[in-house]
């Protein structure tokens, strides 16, 4: 088995699928540094202590109330908090930009928690479509299934559903990574850029479409694979990080992560080569 | 945008009525332009239930003499059933413009709704043993209000929100449809068909009408075309997933069954509720949520999906 520390950056990020071409041209990329602190400052994004623990009951209350008394619990430095009776309702818990302990205590509707830098959310139900859409950083479980264009654009942390989701996992996934316990519908991964996506159960046709970049491994039977497309070889090192990334959230791949299939794109783009800091913090 | 939702309570009757109001109220949001149930109850041996009404709602604000003309249309529709050979046996008067008959009438469907619907602003939204279509203008709460279904019992039903994108706010152009001529069964939909003017064109070389330019209407038409083919009705909406082009989830009602189909794109939502005596599907997980607040499992159909259940 290799060890995945012995490797450089690039070694590991080449092995596994991505592109390590260096530009040569122009760019509109801007990258983020880790070193240069004022990069993660936001407005709104508040001290909060785990510790300190509130619930709110959103039963007969609005979206926008129940993201404002969030917003305040934050403000009060509460880091755990815990909506009862969400009921499906759109556009919970979105725009958290720091560390919080955040449990749904039943399902929501769509774009839940979208845009999102941080934070640690469980959901104990289903969430509808568009859930973690542009999600930067964190950690996201949801306990039941998804609906369609689950975590969209994420750029980094991990999104995890146990069960099923729709249509579009991951379109346009810009980093992080990706977890479905269940199958997942057509187009999952189109036009992804990169990150990783793994597919315990069957995936729907045009798996991978249009994607420039990334990494998908599906453990279940692929419908078809979309445009560009192609598989991948499983190295040491795949097996090494699936079986990593999937024991931290008790999954396991039903014939063994050994056995998966993996998915890259097929083609090379120049603009798709260094990894984002969210993204190293987040691989391996 | 729109928002579709169907239920079926299989081996026993509910509030269907109650049940359709607080689903569709929950997607008001995703279109307030009008509203339309397709309701099964429980049949009537031998009669029929005809909802038809002689004006839009438009037409029946304007003018002193629109009320005079009204009681004629409504006086020229009840000659013509007679003449036919049907007969009413009960006949009530919902708004200014819908009427609800029981009519006892077994000769050719077709014929029958074409000559009434040749009377100057009539048309039928539904006939059926168990069918009843109810739409008009406004949202659920108003709908439901204004033709008292709060209270209504039957096995299934399903309903529309409509926000109005290639046609008219009107009532021929809001959902459900019927699908002429063919008892019970009705039609809503979600999405764009994008081969609705070449599929119409065709349907219509086979005898079939249409009463709007809605593309939604298509789907009702395609399964009575399919219908009188004497296809069943899963099949003819397999058929559909590949022949209709577009972004669509539609349901499709019957006498005993509730369909639902999504295109292979999976591009409009569904999400759905199942259990041994209970279906519910909806756009949106908090229409179902409005009449399950507890928590249950729910799950997003596939592309290409055809489902149907039965009573």
């Amino acid at each position: 088995m290799a060890h995945l520390d012995d490797k450089p950056q690039d070694d590991k990020s080449h092995e596994m699928g991505m592109h390590t071409e260096q530009l040569a041209g122009r760019t509109q990329q801007v990258f983020f540094s880790p070193t240069e602190e004022d990069n993660f400052l936001y407005a709104g994004a508040f001290e909060v202590d785990f510790n300190k623990r509130a619930e709110i009951d959103a039963k007969e209350m609005t979206a926008s109330e129940i993201n404002l008394k969030i917003r305040e619990l934050m403000a009060d430095g509460h880091g755990t908090i815990v909506i009862k009776n969400p009921l499906a309702k759109h556009s919970l818990g979105v725009g958290i930009l720091n560390r919080l302990q955040l449990y749904f205590e039943g399902s929501l509707g769509y774009f839940g928690i979208g845009l999102i830098d941080g934070p640690n959310v469980r959901v104990k139900g289903r969430v509808g479509w568009s859930f973690a859409e542009n999600m930067m950083a964190g950690t996201v479980i949801v306990e039941k299934n998804a609906g369609s264009c689950f975590g969209a654009a994420i750029r980094g942390g991990d999104l995890v559903c146990r069960g099923d989701v729709g249509a579009r996992t991951g379109i346009d996934q810009k980093g992080g990574t990706i977890i479905v316990g269940g199958r997942t519908g057509a187009f999952s991964g189109f036009m992804m850029q990169r990150g990783r996506m793994v597919v315990l159960g069957n995936a729907g046709k045009n798996l991978g479409d249009s994607m420039y970049d990334g990494t998908i491994y599906v453990g279940g039977e692929i419908a078809d694979l979309g445009v560009d497309a192609v598989p991948g070889e499983m190295t040491e090192l795949d097996v090494k990080w699936l079986t990593e990334k999937l024991a931290l959230y008790e999954l396991k791949a039903p014939k063994g992560v050994e056995k998966m299939q993996k998915i890259v794109s097929g083609k090379m783009l120049w603009n798709y080569d260094n990894l984002e800091p969210t993204e190293k913090k987040m691989v391996l | 945008m729109c928002g579709i939702a169907g239920i079926i309570h299989r081996g026993a009757t509910g509030n269907i009525g109650g049940e359709m109001s607080s689903m569709l109220q929950s997607l008001r949001h995703r279109g307030p332009d009008s509203t339309g149930f397709a309701i099964y109850g429980v049949p009537t041996s031998g009669e029929m239930i005809m909802r038809f009404k002689v004006a839009e709602q438009e037409e029946a604000r304007h003018g002193f003499a629109i009320v005079d003309k009204l009681v004629a249309r409504r006086a020229e529709v009840d000659k013509r059933i007679e003449s036919m050979g049907g007969e009413i046996v009960k006949a009530e008067q919902v708004t200014d413009y819908a009427l609800r008959y029981h009519i006892k009438f077994d000769g050719d469907l077709k014929r029958f709704a074409d000559y009434i619907e040749d009377v100057e602003g009539a048309e039928i939204l539904s006939i059926g043993d168990a069918l009843e279509l109810i739409k008009d203008l406004g949202d659920a709460s108003r709908v439901v209000e204004q033709y008292g279904l709060s209270d209504f019992t039957g096995t299934h039903a399903i309903g529309h929100t409509r926000m109005a994108t290639e046609s008219d706010v009107d009532i021929r152009s809001a959902h459900p449809y019927w699908a002429y001529p063919f008892r019970d069964i009705a039609v809503v939909h979600n999405g764009q068909l994008t081969n609705y003017w070449k599929s119409r064109r065709a349907l219509e070389h086979r005898g079939h009408r249409f009463v709007s330019n809605c593309d939604s209407e298509l789907i009702a038409v395609y399964i009575a075309d399919r219908q009188s083919r004497g296809q069943p009705l899963e099949e003819a909406m397999q058929d559909s997933i590949t022949e209709l082009d577009g972004v669509f989830t539609y349901l499709v009602a019957t006498h005993d069954s509730l369909g639902m189909a999504k295109d292979v794109m999976a591009a409009k939502p569904m999400v759905l509720y199942e259990s041994d005596d209970f279906i519910a599907l909806a756009s949106e997980e908090v229409a179902i949520r409005s009449i399950f607040p507890e928590e249950i499992d729910t799950t997003d159909p596939y592309e290409g999906e055809v489902r149907v259940w039965h009573t």
